[in-house]
């Protein structure tokens, strides 16, 4: 469903600390599969996971979703792709602090306009199906670590995403978590649904739900 | 329709969650804010209430004043000017007035003696304003003595208090007997202050002066639309200097706001970022911005008029009344009646919220053009 | 000059908005010349960002060249005293000769920019931004513009000296005096209400025929702007005087007084809505072939046609309420 050809990204372009991140990379990631992109850190692989998900655009090369041309897009029609399509699990987390925890599940959703009697309960069925119904009104920055990344994945799927997108999911869980992340990847597996995510932990690349693994070094794939 | 409200709505919710959890944050700017809005909106209300009070005096007044000259100073009318006027087409009354300042030392302030045209009052007593009589602790039926200039004291017994209506046009004046006043003033017999002429057509007023002039030409007419436009462009002038004086904290508001704005804190970097990551458009951000700007800025007009009003009309204004007022002396004492007046709001709102808003949309915009990927990048 | 707070106020307002536009002028001129959607560089990137700034600020100046027409009139009609023989805000603007040419422009200024946010609007609608360097242009244009304002306003304020003998309301719109303003008001009231009711009438039905069948979008422009004539016209030649319940009183400003209720912004809110709808409706027409247009102009400017409709039905409805509930009779029925 995602295709990339020739993608290139440099950061500070034209200038005296011109890097290129990504060179040339050709990809094609299939549908209601999980993909895992592995890589030691500075590999790319979490640039090329925001030209996935529509964060970024590519300094050259082309970007297709569902065979529609998305690398010359700009920001704004990017947003709207993006929020309908990909829903994001941040290696921190990063939920905002201060609101509670069902507040921030909702965020998403805000500029879609969607009523909010209608997306509360849609929240709420998420967070209970994440067994965090008894934490809604906690505040965030009371949640621990796992409840966190919970509360990040009831958030990425408010919207109902074709595709889950993960960076570096247990970088931040000890063992029993991250064996809890990898249940719940599971039952995502089970139900078909595409998740993209970047790791080099060998628990989630090495797991059998993993049904794809793409190798990166230095900004290119590694043929394997 | 609906689902833009909605998203209206979300972004407000949105906002007013994140303004309170930054209180400390926001609560510097809000105060300063609504401090300025409180000086601005103190001196405009206040200059406003003087030019109505001033106003109010000036629509009791007669159409024309005729003064007689001697040079180049206000002298006494003498007997028989108001035969040869005789009679004018367009004048509706003509009458000689006797009014007199007196200096109270006792109270350290001028009162205006007067004598009414209908010679309502009785010989002895007097008809006195209200700020007068509570300052001197008069009520009806008390008595008082003045020491006239020429060293005499005169006894008067009170037979009213004016009514408060317009305090500023009647706070310091002394309604007064025609015989009692001459007594008391020595004021040589048949002279008169001066010549009041009322006339019904306000178009007819300035041929009529030119006529005065002609057939009196030791005179002078005044008239009082001259009055009330010096009235009112007087204190237009004072509130503008005032204005002006102020701009220079208008323009550090602005700096401020501007450098509030853009100094924002890691915290909100972060934040905009998530949001910006999560599928928050550049324009929402944008959007979401502006209503903080628009709450705070409501917020600090709403505070700052509320106690500007509170501080002019209930307290009389004493941060700015010796500035303003001018003759502050004359009037130890008076309320302004409360007036608000829709140009002068528009005015405020001007000189607060549109500098406020103009400073912080560039800032805003910074903030909302962070790279979505940005959080994916630290 | 006359040192005044709204007067600071206004010239504070103008001088604002054209120092906004010149500081951005600089910019939409790197946008004209290296604007390249296709491109991902960061320059590109960079100017795609500042597309939302200039969009900001052209709601910003239009939002405040709105508010300080209303503060203009407002302040003409409060320094009437100043002025011999003036009795409203007529007569202030007719103080010097720059007066209404600045209300002129800022009322022009506001249609402008009302065309330009239309088009901005639909510009951001298409996912190639294919308005892009026309609409950055037109932002130059604007800028001569605003500052054509600022100019009048210094202008008209700096040769303000009160006691000069004006003309009021009474005089400029009475029936003896020559020139258009005296051939409104000279108007009798029959002839002047047909013109209004029928320009009312055909800029309704031009908006609600585009907004059905999309088609003479130009047409709804060119009708609206005449209605919006029509529509000021007729407020001084009748409409004014059954506010006034006066049969000589031909004041377009006068009927903003609280003394009449505030009338006049029911008259010339949804006048004013209407007629900024009707130019977005229009200055999107030229562009309505381009292909990643195509779906998206014949929709905005059905909506734009639709508010414009609406204003002008509701306009004309206010319009005929305040006559048939004055006691002023100035046509005899049967």
């Amino acid at each position: 469903m995602i295709e990339l050809r020739d993608v290139r990204k440099a950061f500070n372009q034209g200038q005296h600390n011109e890097y290129w991140a990504l060179s040339g990379i050709s990809l094609a990631i299939e549908a209601k599969q999980v993909t895992a992109l592995r890589g030691p850190s500075g590999s790319g692989k979490t640039t090329l996971l925001t030209l996935i998900g529509c964060l970024a655009r590519p300094t050259s090369g082309r970007v297709t979703l569902h065979g529609r041309d998305i690398s010359g897009l700009p920001e704004r029609f990017l947003t709207e792709i993006r929020r309908k399509t990909f829903g994001f699990v941040f290696q921190q987390f990063n939920l905002i602090k201060g609101l509670s925890a069902i507040e921030n599940v909702m965020l998403p959703a805000y500029p879609t306009g969607r009523p909010h009697q209608e997306l509360k309960r849609n929240a709420e069925a998420l967070l209970e199906q994440l067994q965090l119904g008894h934490r809604r009104d906690a505040r965030a920055e009371w949640l621990s670590g796992g409840e966190q990344q919970r509360v990040a994945i009831a958030r990425a799927l408010i919207n109902d995403p074709e595709v889950l997108i993960a960076d570096e999911p247990t970088a931040n869980l000890d063992t029993a978590l991250a064996k809890e992340f990898m249940a719940i990847l599971e039952s995502f597996g089970a139900e078909g649904r595409t998740v993209i995510l970047t790791s080099h932990d060998p628990l989630v690349t090495e797991s059998a739900v993993v049904a794809r693994l793409v190798d990166m070094r230095d900004g290119k794939l590694v043929k394997s | 329709m609906n689902s833009w409200i909605e998203r209206q709505r979300h972004l407000i919710d949105f906002t007013l969650a994140s303004l309170l959890r930054r209180k400390g944050r926001n609560l510097g700017l809000l105060t300063v804010y609504t401090l300025l809005v409180f000086v601005l909106a103190s001196a405009m209300l206040y200059t406003h209430a003087l030019r109505r009070e001033a106003t109010t005096i000036l629509e009791g007044a007669p159409e024309i004043v005729l003064q007689r000259l001697v040079a180049g100073r206000h002298d006494l009318i003498p007997p028989g000017y108001v035969e040869r006027i005789g009679r004018m087409r367009g004048v509706q009354e003509i009458r000689g007035r006797l009014w007199g300042y007196y200096y109270d030392s006792v109270v350290k302030a001028n009162y205006t003696f007067m004598v009414p045209a209908d010679g309502s009052v009785a010989r002895g007593t007097i008809v006195v304003g209200p700020a007068l009589a509570r300052q001197r602790g008069l009520d009806p039926n008390t008595g008082i003595s003045f020491r006239s200039y020429s060293g005499e004291l005169f006894s008067f017994s009170v037979a009213a208090v004016l009514p408060q209506s317009s305090e500023l046009a009647s706070a310091d004046l002394i309604l007064i007997n025609e015989d009692d006043f001459r007594a008391f003033f020595a004021y040589p017999s048949g002279h008169t202050t001066d010549i009041a002429l009322s006339v019904a057509n306000p178009a007819e007023v300035r041929n009529i002066a030119i006529k005065l002039s002609k057939l009196l030409p030791d005179s002078r007419p005044i008239l009082r639309e001259e009055m009330q436009r010096t009235y009112a462009s007087l204190f237009d002038w004072r509130e503008g200097i005032m204005l002006a004086l102020l701009s220079a904290s208008i323009l550090a508001f602005a700096i401020l706001a501007w450098e509030k704005a853009s100094g924002l804190s890691a915290d909100e970097k972060r934040e905009i970022g998530i949001l910006k990551a999560i599928g928050w458009e550049t324009g929402d951000v944008i959007r979401m911005k502006l209503w903080e700007g628009g709450l705070i800025s409501l917020t600090a007009f709403l505070l700052g008029f509320v106690g500007a009003y509170i501080h002019v009309f209930k307290f009389g204004a004493p941060l700015f009344a010796p500035v303003l007022k001018g003759w502050a002396v004359l009037y130890p004492h008076f309320t302004l009646m409360p007036v608000v007046d829709g140009l002068q709001l528009a005015t405020l709102f001007f000189f607060t919220v549109f500098p406020y808003m103009a400073a912080v949309l560039v800032p805003i915009w910074r903030a909302a053009v962070t790279d979505p990927d940005a959080v994916m990048r630290s | 000059m006359i040192f005044q707070p709204a007067i600071i106020a206004l010239l504070l307002a103008s001088a604002v908005s054209v120092a906004m536009l010149a500081a951005a002028a600089p910019f939409a001129i790197q946008i004209i010349r290296h604007w390249d959607i296709a491109s991902g560089s960061e320059r590109q990137l960079q100017l795609e960002r500042r597309t939302y700034l200039f969009s900001t600020l052209a709601v910003f100046v239009m939002a405040t060249q709105l508010a300080a027409v209303l503060l203009f009139v407002f302040n003409a009609d409060k320094m009437s005293e100043m002025f011999v023989g003036a009795m409203c805000a007529v007569g202030t603007l007719n103080v010097n000769g720059y007066g209404f040419p600045a209300l002129i422009a800022q009322m022009t200024v506001f249609f402008l920019a009302a065309g330009w946010l239309a088009v901005n609007q639909v510009d951001a609608r298409a996912p190639d931004y294919p308005l892009v360097r026309i609409k950055y242009a037109a932002l130059l244009v604007l800028l001569p513009a605003v500052a054509t304002v600022l100019w009048l306003q210094l202008e008209y304020f700096l040769n303000l000296r009160a006691d000069v003998i004006t003309s009021c309301c009474g005089s400029l719109f009475s029936e003896d005096t020559k020139g258009l303003t005296g051939d409104m008001a000279a108007m009798s009231p029959v002839p002047a209400m047909i013109g209004f009711y029928v320009a009312l009438a055909i800029a309704f039905a031009t908006a609600s025929f585009h907004a059905q069948t999309r088609r003479g979008g130009y047409w709804v422009a060119a009708t609206s702007i005449a209605a919006f004539v029509a529509g000021v016209m007729g407020i001084i030649a009748f409409v004014s005087l059954y506010i006034y319940e006066h049969p000589h009183h031909h004041c377009p400003f006068c009927i903003l007084k609280p003394e009449y209720d505030w009338r006049g912004y029911w008259l010339y809110v949804p006048l004013f809505a209407a007629t900024a709808c009707g130019i977005g409706a229009g200055a999107v027409q030229p562009f309505r072939n381009i292909e990643s247009l195509k779906s998206v102009i014949p929709q905005v400017s059905a909506r734009l046609a639709t508010i414009a409709a609406t204003g002008f039905l509701l306009f004309a409805v206010i319009a005929t309420v305040f006559v048939a509930r004055s006691n002023l009779v100035l046509i005899e029925l049967g």
